[in-house]
């Protein structure tokens, strides 16, 4: 496809909203997912061949976001991941059918977040899951991950992880809340703007008081350790910075499984493989792209809309991919300037609406200072590569005063998950000697951003294939 | 390979009935042993509900590991399936697959 003004990539809120704007403004827009429809991952559609009974909110709003794409006819590439980007632009996609070569003037990057888990001894264990792992499987695939659960970490899917895990028959041990109660007052005023949300939490807490669940404000998982019949949890005290306070309020449970989960990271890979100035913005979950308004960062060409820009929520997402719809249509001149401010308008007073919310829940989620600083030596910061936080401050201890060098000599970072799982933590963990997150820096970003199967990308080329320049004359 | 099915839970994951209406089961194979699944569910979901936890070993450490993220980004939940490595959790399943766990690193 070569007649393209414009790819979306990722068709959760954001994206799929920024295709559909863009489509209507005229453009020749391709959407493209690794997942097999749009929704996103709060969005997120029941697996193919499933029907749906009963549905939420959220349920309800994906149904009408992947209603609204298949009427209006933009073209969307699904199970297709993204595995490289190059100037100008060329995308490489691999899809069911094989390698896909798109070129585009435009990129709209709607990645969404992944979920920032600090580790603690014991977060690699099987039956630990993330929070939004969590989600994932009783919303979308309606599983539970074992009987008897504990749910820790911070933010609103607390609380809807352990409703949810209620209402589908499970146990809660007990829910286990880095936030005070105070912390959630303070939020209070900003939720009151979405009263419809409010009322679903608030609705959430009064199942888990019915069923006696505790939540142990202020606490936080200190280990895990496996068992003959499944986890053994121990919670302790923590202070204001998430740091254990010695020993206090030590507790342990039996269960089956853990959902943990510390908020949401703003996925930048695209930007940073296009090489796009970012900045670091704590409260918005991370390093993110420097966009205007409208979602334009430093490129020509590439946009950020949604969480990956961010973290401000669903609502504000679906605004901020109307925006930059709407500006990639205003730079190809398919509007004027009139029609683009009068079109404008009425967007960004709702995206800025929807923000607020989006920025309450984003603060209750935003890394505490004293999270990374309590994590024990011997306990692994790297899943993918087996390295300790031991090794990590060795390595800082040596002169890794950025985080890039630190993977160089670690390999922290280096493996299958590219840094998305260690980064949050290591960055930290650097920045603590090198004095902050901006000096520390972040990951350069790499491709291929989704592992590729070699074979894949080979098809039927084959070694008598390659071209063999004649040999140079001794 | 057999290392990590040592560590099956004995409370393994559940379908919750109710709000889904799924497709008639079909078999699939997990490391030559009949497990029952709903088509187009994910692979992850499948696996957790059957009791298999475990489904690779780290690489330097060769500890159990499992489904973790759930959203294709973490890579812990990679398994083999007829003979090609994918994440567990996004790939559906299809009658008949064959699955073999502790396939990456172990």
């Amino acid at each position: 496809m070569t007649d393209l003004d414009l790819i979306v990539i990722g068709a959760g809120p954001a994206g799929a909203s920024a295709a559909l704007e863009a489509h209507r403004l005229g453009l020749r827009c391709l959407l493209v997912d690794e997942a097999p429809s749009a929704g996103g991952q709060v969005w997120r559609a029941p697996p193919r061949g499933f029907v749906r009974r009963k549905a939420d909110v959220d349920a309800r709003a994906g149904d009408r976001l992947r209603a609204a794409l298949a009427a209006s006819g933009v073209r969307v590439a699904f199970e297709h991941p993204v595995w490289l980007i190059t100037d100008g632009f060329r995308i490489e996609a691999v899809g069911p059918a094989g390698p896909v070569t798109w070129r585009t003037p435009a990129i709209v990057a709607a990645t969404g977040a992944s979920e920032r888990v600090v580790p603690f001894p014991g977060w690699t264990e099987p039956g630990v899951i993330g929070l939004a792992g969590a989600t994932i499987l009783l919303k979308a695939q309606q599983v539970l991950a074992g009987e008897r659960a504990l749910v820790a970490g911070c933010g609103p899917l607390l609380p809807a992880v352990a409703a949810g895990v209620l209402k589908a028959g499970g146990a809660i041990e007990a829910i286990v809340d880095l936030a005070s109660r105070r912390d959630w007052l303070a939020v209070l005023p900003a939720m009151l703007t979405r009263p419809d949300l409010l009322g679903r939490g608030l609705g959430w807490l009064a199942q888990l008081c019915r069923a006696g669940v505790t939540v142990h404000y202020r606490h936080a998982l200190r280990r895990i350790v496996r068992t003959e019949g499944g986890l053994r949890a121990t919670i302790a005290l923590v202070d204001d910075s998430g740091a254990f306070v010695s020993g206090a309020g030590s507790r342990e449970f039996e269960v089956d499984w853990v959902a943990v989960g510390h908020g949401l990271v703003p996925g930048t890979d695209i930007t940073r493989l296009l090489g796009a100035e970012h900045r670091y913005e704590h409260d918005r979950g991370g390093w993110i792209a420097i966009r205007d308004e409208f979602g334009r960062t430093s490129v020509k060409g590439l946009l950020v809309a949604g969480d990956g820009g961010g973290i401000r929520g669903a609502a504000a997402a679906v605004e901020e991919g109307r925006l930059a719809g709407l500006a990639v249509a205003y730079d190809q001149g398919r509007l004027d300037d009139a029609a683009f401010a009068r079109a404008a308008r009425p967007i960004r007073r709702r995206m800025r609406r929807a923000a607020h919310f989006g920025a309450a829940s984003a603060r209750l989620m935003a890394l505490r200072p004293g999270q990374v600083g309590t994590i024990p030596q011997e306990t692994l910061v790297c899943r993918c590569e087996d390295v300790t936080r031991a090794e990590v401050e060795r390595a800082i201890a040596a002169g890794a005063d950025e985080l890039n060098q630190l993977k160089a000599w670690t390999r922290c970072g280096m493996g299958p998950c590219q840094g998305r799982m260690c980064g949050e933590t290591a960055a930290a963990l650097v920045a603590a000697v090198s004095g902050s997150r901006a000096a520390a820096g972040f990951w350069t970003g790499r491709a291929p951003l989704r592992p590729v199967p070699l074979d894949v990308l080979l098809g039927d080329y084959a070694y008598a294939d390659m071209p063999l320049p004649r040999a140079a004359p001794l | 390979m057999a290392s990590t099915n040592r560590i099956q839970q004995s409370s393994a994951g559940a379908r919750i009935e109710g709000a889904l209406v799924r497709p008639p089961s079909v078999e699939i194979t997990v490391d030559g042993m009949p497990v029952v699944a709903c088509p187009g569910e994910s692979l992850a979901a499948a696996l957790l509900i059957a009791g298999h936890r475990a489904l690779r070993a780290s690489p330097r450490l060769g500890q159990p590991r499992g489904a973790f993220c759930l959203m294709g980004v973490c890579q812990e939940c990679v398994v083999q399936v007829d003979g090609r490595l994918v994440p567990a959790c996004q790939t559906p399943v299809r009658a008949g697959m064959r699955v073999e766990t502790g396939g990456a690193g172990g």
